[in-house]
Formats: structure tokens, sequence, C-alpha cells
């Protein structure tokens, strides 16, 4: 009878019940097959109630297969089984609507018990506003005064399988961004053009950047590390290529490293001060193209039909030097063209649209030197 | 057979589809209304000053406010808060400056977005003046100071301590759209920004 | 099929005029399964491109184009339409009905389908390409595209209208066209889960016409729904989109638990379990969809109360999809089963299905979906639900009805290699998804860090195998429309229903005198 059915299954579960609980045990140790490994008390959490839930429904899963399994087994034509009869019992139907209702709840009150814990930024010592754009992402102290853009540092080369790839291939970044470990941060995002999400697993930390809009959310980091993560959201083209990188480091390395930040502001400006020849124009305008202008022009400035223009023998580089420049800085509205005045230095504009005009196929002729970007300023 | 119930059936049934479009559409009003009375997605109103008359400056609780800016792509200004922070009394009126300067030699016009978070501060974040009510127009190289006039309402929920105000300055030139700007009436903040 | 061809139109217009719900449900099927290959093909680009790191055989752009056109047509083009030729085919003769309520209808809707098709296929070749904004469309992205987006549009409008006409007849029919004495409580459960599916159809689709058709004047008539520079809101689409889109997995599902539905009690040579609690069950699931949609965006920072609101709300889909599950296993229990290809297709239904489930129920609680959100976790999730749930179930049906329709047995023995190759491809494919998932790797992108190249490699190798073992399934059908061992009219000996009544294979006309049903 079922009553019977009933039992074994109680018991199937309490055996596969014990069984089971070794599992996460072993996911700790092979990373591969779950989360990475957690580094603040929100993502040990949220790991160990993720390998709950697991478990639960892993056992539910097998029970009722079992079950399914051993009918398949027993209760076929060709061993002889006749058919019973049988279609409906109330209180079997009542059981197993209670039953998982009550399982329900039982995951229901730690999972509601975190989400209240991850929504209070209250106590927070600092804030980093993060700023979405395609395909980099922005990062301001409010507290510091430091703002830089951080994109991906991966070589088009290991990209297009010309170089082996390295061990951090499509995770690197040109410049990380550096937190401070054992203190509140709290962090706002938005964006520029299209919706982002800003994730670290590590940290178990996701949410969308969303232009003319504004998001919170904290973390507080155990360790100094280097930690991983990409966004989120389709947000276009580079999406697959806009990484995220974490350098936690002791209160007082990050100090030091606020410091250095404010020295470089200073050697920046001494550069857009200083008459560049061609030759350093052209080299340094290379590197730069390489990074902020090859994912939509093409390595060869060929461009994509019908999707980004191309450089090579476009009117705006072989045309008027203060068009030129005006389309870098500023970008163009209504298309994935962005103001690079923001992310740029002076120093790397000038080279940039140097490079642009005498590389590429363009024989321009003129160079732009930083000093008169920093006037169009 | 029964063509005639069919038909009925047909129609009535075409109906609520062409009820459920509507409905797709009347979710646009419906969504303002509830981020209005719950501040869901963390935009800020104007408020009137009669509302803020009456609230009692709670000189015990300080509210560390952040103010951040950030310019849209398509707008080639330059625009900054004049103070990155203040730290307020629940009550207390408050006034901050930014300054924004136009980097081109043509007029253009702009719009500022408010956005607060947390969103659930945003209801008690009370704005009796801002630039954001209207839109901004800067002559070429036009330089400008604009202030945000605002109090904390003594009612926000105790365990918040930070808020940030961030603005998103927007090109309002470019194919100047009509119709859906609810929340800027133009004429009416003209009367009111004295 | 051909032999009743002696009282109507032969040739192209027979085809193209036609009212007979049974052209009509047979080029619908057609219809889908083209759709099927040309889904199936596009799959096979995103899979190409990630079998291992770095940018091999497509650029990013075209690359998202795929995985947006690929959910697209599957969607729209190959599940939906498959279903509603199922229903256009069993319904009448399920309920003992002459036709459809509403023929002429019938046949617009059908061929609204080919040029809408065409037309989010044409997309791909114009300048600046197909849509590239993932099948949910999200502003301001899907407001950069080009004139790619303006088909997809377009697409969609004609689709829904086709849908929204379907769903209208399918009441109608089931409502007012009834055999005397086939009571409501009395229908086939696939009969109850078309007409709870065809209400869900009304009431979603034309929100999600809405949805679009502001998306469509944001990008070219000035308005600004979703621009947050004119006052909108972009998370206002996501909302509006998954109101529909939450309800639209419930019906690209629920008709596939009516198919098992019937099949299982057939085979088990018992009737089916809990009839009624199935039917209310059904229309609890159709309930509950219309209160959980922002369980999708548990990440664009809503207050905390409308997260635990959303996360209760969606818990409790579980509560209804469990009752149905345990009444296909107590179906099965204590029977007299036998394993033809249908049985076996729907004991994998249930079984790939419910795995799905149950990874929708971690979905849901919001505190670890911000972990597994927008990673290959969900990807796993929903093509277990999809694929495993409604492509599955969709097999279950051809092979129960081929017979019926044919007049011929298929080969049992083509049926199982079909069976077995399908469910390991399948299974080879998404299963390793779901630990890349959580390991980390996010959806949508063309390239992907070294950790995830194992798992990667095998989805591409389980892809490849599931799409060219449907090689078999189209040798299988071809054979059978041609010919084969004759069918009774009966077909299969635990089957129960009008459908059974009438030859094998159903005459042109069918039920022109209403059967009695005691």
């Amino acid at each position: 009878m079922l009553t019977t059915c009933l039992k074994r299954i109680k018991s199937s579960i309490q055996f596969l019940g014990a069984g089971l609980m070794l599992l996460p045990g072993l996911a700790m140790a092979e990373y591969a097959l779950n989360f990475q490994r957690p580094v603040t008390e929100i993502a040990r959490e949220v790991f160990e109630l993720h390998n709950l839930i697991l478990t639960i429904v892993i056992v539910i899963f097998i029970a009722v297969f079992v079950v399914m399994f051993y009918s398949i087994f027993a209760h076929r034509k060709s061993r002889g089984h006749k058919a019973a009869n049988f279609h409906e019992s109330t209180t079997v139907e009542v059981i197993w609507t209670i039953i998982p209702f009550i399982i329900l709840v039982s995951m229901a009150i730690p999972s509601t018990a975190t989400l209240l814990k991850m929504d209070n930024t209250s106590g927070s010592e600092m804030t980093v506003k993060i700023v979405g754009y395609q395909w980099k992402w922005q990062y301001e102290y409010l507290d510091h005064d430091i703002s830089f853009f951080s994109s991906l540092s991966t070589p088009r080369a290991q990209i297009e399988n010309k170089e082996k790839k390295g061990e951090n291939y499509l995770l690197e970044v040109d410049n990380p961004v550096v937190l401070p470990v054992g203190k509140k941060i709290r962090f706002v995002l938005t964006a520029n053009d299209v919706i982002h999400s800003w994730w670290v697993p590590q940290l178990a930390v996701k949410k969308d950047a969303i232009p003319g809009f504004i998001n919170e959310m904290w973390t507080k980091i155990d360790e100094p590390g280097i930690y991983r993560g990409q966004c989120a959201e389709l947000c276009g083209k580079d999406h697959g290529f806009m990484p995220i990188v974490i350098k936690a480091v002791s209160e007082e390395d990050f100090n030091k490293w606020v410091s250095l930040q404010k020295d470089k502001a200073v050697s920046a400006a001494a550069d857009s001060n200083k008459v560049w020849t061609k030759t350093a124009l052209l080299k340094k305008g290379k590197k730069v193209y390489e990074k902020s202008c090859q994912a939509c022009h093409g390595a060869t400035g060929a461009g994509v039909p019908g999707a980004f223009p191309a450089i090579t023998g476009s009117k705006i580089a072989t045309g008027p030097v203060k068009d030129h420049l005006a389309i870098v800085m500023d970008g163009k509205a209504g298309t994935a063209m962005q103001a690079f005045k923001g992310q740029l230095s002076d120093a790397d504009l000038a080279a940039v649209v140097t490079f642009e005009r005498n590389g590429l196929g363009n024989k321009a002729g003129d160079i732009v030197q930083p000093s008169q970007v920093k006037a169009l300023r | 057979m029964n063509e005639q119930t069919n038909k009925k059936t047909a129609t009535r049934l075409l109906l609520v589809a062409v009820a459920m479009f509507g409905f797709g559409y009347a979710l646009v009003p419906l969504y303002d209304l509830l981020c209005d009375v719950t501040g869901l997605n963390g935009k800020t109103q104007r408020a009137d000053v009669s509302e803020i008359k009456n609230q009692k400056i709670i000189l015990d609780r300080l509210v560390k406010v952040e103010f951040t800016t950030m310019v849209n792509t398509n707008l080639p200004w330059k625009f900054k808060a004049l103070q990155n922070k203040v730290s307020v009394h629940p009550g207390e009126l408050t006034t901050v400056k930014f300054l924004v300067r136009n980097m081109t030699d043509m007029a253009i016009t702009g719009q500022a977005i408010p956005s607060v978070a947390p969103s659930k501060a945003a209801n008690h974040f009370k704005k009796i003046e801002c630039f954001c009510f209207t839109q901004q127009t800067l002559q070429p190289g036009e330089e400008k100071e604009m202030a945000v006039q605002f109090v904390v309402d003594s009612k926000l929920a105790p365990e918040i301590d930070t808020i940030t105000l961030a603005y998103t300055f927007f090109n309002s030139n470019k194919n100047i759209k009509t119709g859906l700007i609810k929340k800027q009436p133009v004429a009416v903040a003209a009367n009111n920004s004295k | 099929m051909s032999e009743a061809a002696h009282h109507h139109p032969t040739g192209l217009s027979r085809w193209l005029f036609t009212t007979n719900h049974k052209d009509i449900g047979t080029m619908y099927l057609v219809f889908a399964f083209m759709m099927a290959i040309i889904g199936g093909l596009m799959s096979l680009v995103i899979r190409a491109e990630l079998f291992e790191p770095g940018l091999q055989l497509v650029d990013p752009n075209f690359f998202n184009q795929m995985t947006t056109v690929h959910a697209l047509v599957m969607v729209f083009g190959f599940v939906m339409p498959a279903f509603v030729g199922l229903a256009n085919w069993m319904i009448p003769l399920m309920i003992g009905a002459p036709d459809m309520a509403l023929p002429r209808m019938n046949n617009w809707s059908f061929w609204l389908l080919p040029p809408a098709a065409t037309l989010l296929i044409i997309s791909l070749f114009v300048p600046g390409g197909g849509p590239a904004a993932g099948w949910t469309l999200y502003p301001p992205l899907s407001i950069q595209g080009g004139m790619g987006m303006d088909f997809t549009i377009l697409t969609v409008h004609m689709l829904g209208i086709s849908s929204i006409l379907g769903s209208i007849n399918i009441i109608a029919t089931i409502l007012n066209m009834r055999a005397p004495g086939m009571a409501l409580m009395k229908m086939p459960l696939f009969v109850w889960t078309w007409l709870i599916t065809a209400f869900l159809l009304l009431a979603a689709i034309p929100v999600f016409a809405g949805a679009v058709t502001m998306l469509l004047t944001d990008r070219h008539f000035g308005t600004q729904f979703f621009d947050a520079a004119g006052g909108g809101d972009p998370v206002l689409f996501q909302h509006i989109f998954w109101f529909f889109g939450h309800p639209e997995v419930y019906i690209l599902v629920l008709p596939a638990f009516g198919v098992i539905s019937q099949v299982i009690p057939t085979f088990a040579r018992k009737p089916l379990f809990g009839y009624s609690s199935m039917v209310f069950a059904t229309a609890a699931i159709a309930f509950l969809s219309f209160i959980v949609w922002a369980h999708h965006m548990y990440t664009v920072g809503m207050p905390v109360a409308g997260e635990l609101f959303f996360m209760y709300a969606t818990m409790l889909i579980a509560v209804p999809t469990g009752v149905k599950v345990f009444n296909w296993v107590a179906t099965m229990w204590r029977g007299s089963m036998t394993f033809e290809a249908p049985m076996l297709f729907a004991i994998a239904t249930v079984f790939t299905f419910t795995m799905g489930g149950v990874t929708g129920l971690m979905l849901a609680l919001t505190p670890v979906d911000f972990q597994y959100h927008d990673t290959y976790f969900v990807v796993a999730h929903f093509h277990y639900v999809i694929v495993g749930g409604s492509v599955l179930g969709l097999f279950t049906a051809v092979y129960y009805w081929l017979p019926k329709w044919t007049g011929h047995m298929y080969s049992e023995v083509v049926g199982k290699w079909h069976f077995w190759l399908t469910m390991i491809g399948i299974n080879l494919t998404f299963f390793p998804q779901h630990f890349s998932g959580l390991a980390g790797m996010p959806r949508r992108i063309p390239d992907y860090a070294l950790q995830f190249a194992e798992f990667n490699m095998w989805s591409t190798y389980g892809a490849f195998l599931a799409v060219f073992s449907q090689l078999i399934f189209f040798y299988l059908v071809w054979k059978t429309v041609k010919g084969g061992e004759k069918a009774t009219d009966q077909v299969w000996e635990g089957a129960e229903g009008l459908e059974w009544t009438v030859p094998s294979p159903a005459p042109y006309h069918t039920f022109e005198t209403p059967p009695k049903v005691s």
C-alpha cells in the first residue's frame, strides 16, 4: 500500500541524507564544482546556505526518483505485474502538499536572515563609487579623491589564439581596485551607457549598475588577496571582456597606495607640459590604440562594417585635427563612441590621435602635442 | 454549428487581449506611482516648503550625505559638487553648491537626473530647490554655480547613516523628446525657483 | 493522411487556404520542426565558439546575435508553435468536436508565422546585424542596436498576434465545442492544460507587445519610457518584460505537463492519479506565475521588502509543481508498465524537468541568487526546464500520436536510438553548465577564463550529439509518414479517450456528428 511506500521513502531519505551530508564537504575541497572560496562573512553565510539548500533538494530529488525507478523496475508488464486501479487518496495528497510547504519554510527562514544582513549598509567606513562603461569600469574613492578606469589587460594576441594564454586569462586588469581589509566598504553603483552588473564571487556581491540611477551594497573583506570577477549583465559586444580585479591589502598598505596615487597625478601633469617627438607619440599612441580603440575599430583600423566605422581613410582621421580631437575627447552622441577625455591623459590622447592620423594606413602628416589637448580641456 | 456563440466568445477574448495591451501601458504610471510612494527606484521628488516648515531638527542624530556627479558621454560638460559630503541633522535645511561648465563653443541644454541610495531614503530626502527641477542651458564656455537646498526628513529610518545623492547630467539637445518628462514641470519650476 | 484526400483541394492551395484543423496542425508542426533546426544550428555556432577559450569562429557581436536569435527562434518559433500544432490536431479529436471553433482565423494565425520568422532571419543580414541584446531585449542596450532590432520588434508583434488568435481559438473551441456529456472535469488533462495555457497567453502576450512597442517608440519616436534622461526608468522595462516573461515559461511547459498526464496512464495501464488535484495544481501554477516576475531581477536593487515578497511567492510555486510530479509517480506506482518510446520520453521528461525545477527553487532564494544570477547555473536551469520539460514533452506527444496521424507504427528500434542519444546529448550539454555557473562563469560571453575550459568542452560535445541525433527523429517520422506497419484504431493497449475511437489515420473530417460521452 501507499503507507508502506511512504515508510520506504522515509528510510531512504534518512540513509541518503546521511551520505549527502558529506557532499558539501567534498565540494569544499574541489572548487571547480562549487562556489569559489568565500572571503567575507556574508559570502560564507551564502555559501553555507547554498550547500544546505543543495543538500535538501538533492535528498528530495533522490527520494522521489528512487520511488519512481523502483516502480519502473517492479511494476512492469513484462514481469507480469497487474495494474491496480486506485486513482486518488486525499490523505496522501494532503501530505505531499503540506510536507513540501514545511520544507520551504525551513529554507525561507535562513534566507531571510542572510538577506536582511546583506541589505544593511549602515556603519560603513568608506564609499567607493563604481561606474560601468562599455566596456570597462571606473572607480571613484569618494573619501580619498581618487578616480581611475580599470580595463582588461589580457593582450589581444592571447584572445586571438596567437599567443599562449596566461594564468589569469580574461580575469586581469590594468588598474585593480585596491581595498583595505577589515573595513566595511560601501559601494554605490551607476553606469554611463547601458546596464552592467558588478560581480565578485568570492565576496558574494552582485548588483546592477544602471545609467541615471544609483544602487548600493557593501562588503567587508577578511583577508588580503586578489579577488577576481566579471560583468554579469549583457552590455554589448565586449561584455565578456570587462573583468573586475580587487586587490585587498592591509590598512597600512592601503594608505600607502592612496598617497602613491596622488603622486601619480602630479607626474601626469608634467607629461602634458613637455614637447614630444613624433616617434615617441606614435609608439605611445599604438599602445593606447590597442587598449582603448582596437576592440571596436579593429587592429588595422578597418572597423566592423555597419556597426563600427573604419579609421583608415575616414573623413575624421584625415580631416582637420580639431574635429578629430573633438570626437575622441567628447565621443559621438547616440553611438558607442564614448568620450575618452575622462579616462585618458593629455599625453595619451595626443599620442593616439597622432597614431590614428599617421598609422593604420593614414598619412595626414601632422602631429598633436599634449599641450594642445590640455588647452581643450 | 453554433457559429454565433463562437464569435461572441472570440470577441470577448479579443477584448481581454486589448485590455491586457492597455494594462502593459498602465504599468508605466502605476510603476511611477509605486516609486513615488515607496521610493522604489531612488528617484527623489520636489518637496513643498510647507512640508519642511514644521520639521523638528533632531540635534542628537547626524546623517552623512555624499554627493557624486556623472556627466553622460553625450554631454561635453564638466560637472562637480563643490562639497563631496556634509553631515546634517535630520530636519535641518542645508544648501550645497555644484559647479557646471560648458566645454564647447555651442550653447547646450542639459538635464540633471537625481538618484538616491539607499532607495528607502529617497522619500525622506526633501529638495526645496534644485537645478534638476528644470533644464539648464549653458552658453559657449559658460560656467555656472548651481544650488540644491534640501532637508533630510526626521522620519528617516534609524538604521540609515549614509545617503548618497547622485546627479547624472544628460544632453537634452539632441532630439528633444517630449511628452514623458513629468517629474520636472518646467513652467511650474520657473515660478518657484526664487 | 493522403488516403483521406478525396474530398478536399490538393496541392499548394490546399495548404494555403485550408481551414481544416488537422492540416493546420500539421503545418504548425512542420514549421516548428524547421525552426528547431535553425535554432539548433545557431546553438551549435554558440557551442563551437565556446569549445575552447579564445575567439575562434565568430566575433563577439555575431556571438551575441546568435544567443539572442537562438532564444527567440526556439521560444517563439519552435516550442510555442509546436504546442499550438498539437492543440490544433488533438483538441477537437479529444473533445469530440468536428473542427476548431474559428477555422478561418486558424488559417490566419498559422500564416502569420512564416513571414515573421523570415523577417527575424533577415535581420541577421541587415547592416549592423541582428538583435544582439539577448532575448530579454533590455534597454538601453536594445536602444543602441541597428535596424535588426526593429525587425525583431516587428517579428515579435506578428508572432504575438498569431499566438493571441491561436489561443482565442483554442479557448472558444474548448468552451463551446465539447461533445454532449464532455463536462469540464471530464476533459483529458492535455485539454485542461491547454485551456489554462491559452488564458496565460491571452494575458501575457499583449503586455509583451506593449513593452516592445514602447521600445520601438523610444528608439524612433522620441518617447522616453526607459530613458533616465527623460524621466524614464530602464528597470521599468524589466518589470513589464518579466510580467510577461514568467508566465511565458509556463506557457512553454504546461502543455507538456498535459501530454505527460495523457501518456503515463496509457502505458501504466492505470488511471491518472489525482485528476482534480492536477487541474487545480495547473491553475495554481498559472495564477502564481503572474506574481513572481521580479525574481528574475533581484540584482536591480529592489527594496528588501520587495525581494522577500517575490522570494516567498516564487517558493510557493514548488508546492503545486511538486504535487504534479508526485501524482505522476503515483500513477506509475503499481501499474502494469511497458516502455515504448512515448513512455520513455514521458519518464525522461518527468526526470529532467524535475531537475530544472529543483534548481529553480534554489534560484528563488534571493541571497544565493545573487551568486547564481546571470551565470551558467541559470543557463543550465532553464535548459533543463525547457529542453528537459517542453521539448522532451513534444517528442513524447509526437511518438504517442504519430500512429494516429499517419496510420502507421513508427520503428520502435529507431525510436529508442533517438531517445538514448538525445538523452545523453542534452544531459552532457547542460549538466556541466551547473558547475561552470557555480564556479563563476557569467552567461552570454563569447570567451571565458581557463578554469571553465573542461566543462565547456563537454557541453559542446553534448550539443553536437543532441542536435545531430534529431536527424534520426527526422528519418523516423519520414519513414512513418511514407509507410510501415498498419496502426490499429486503438494504437496503444491502455489508451483511453475519444481520439482513439476514430480510425487510424484520422480521416480528414471527424466527429461531424458529435459522439456521446458517458
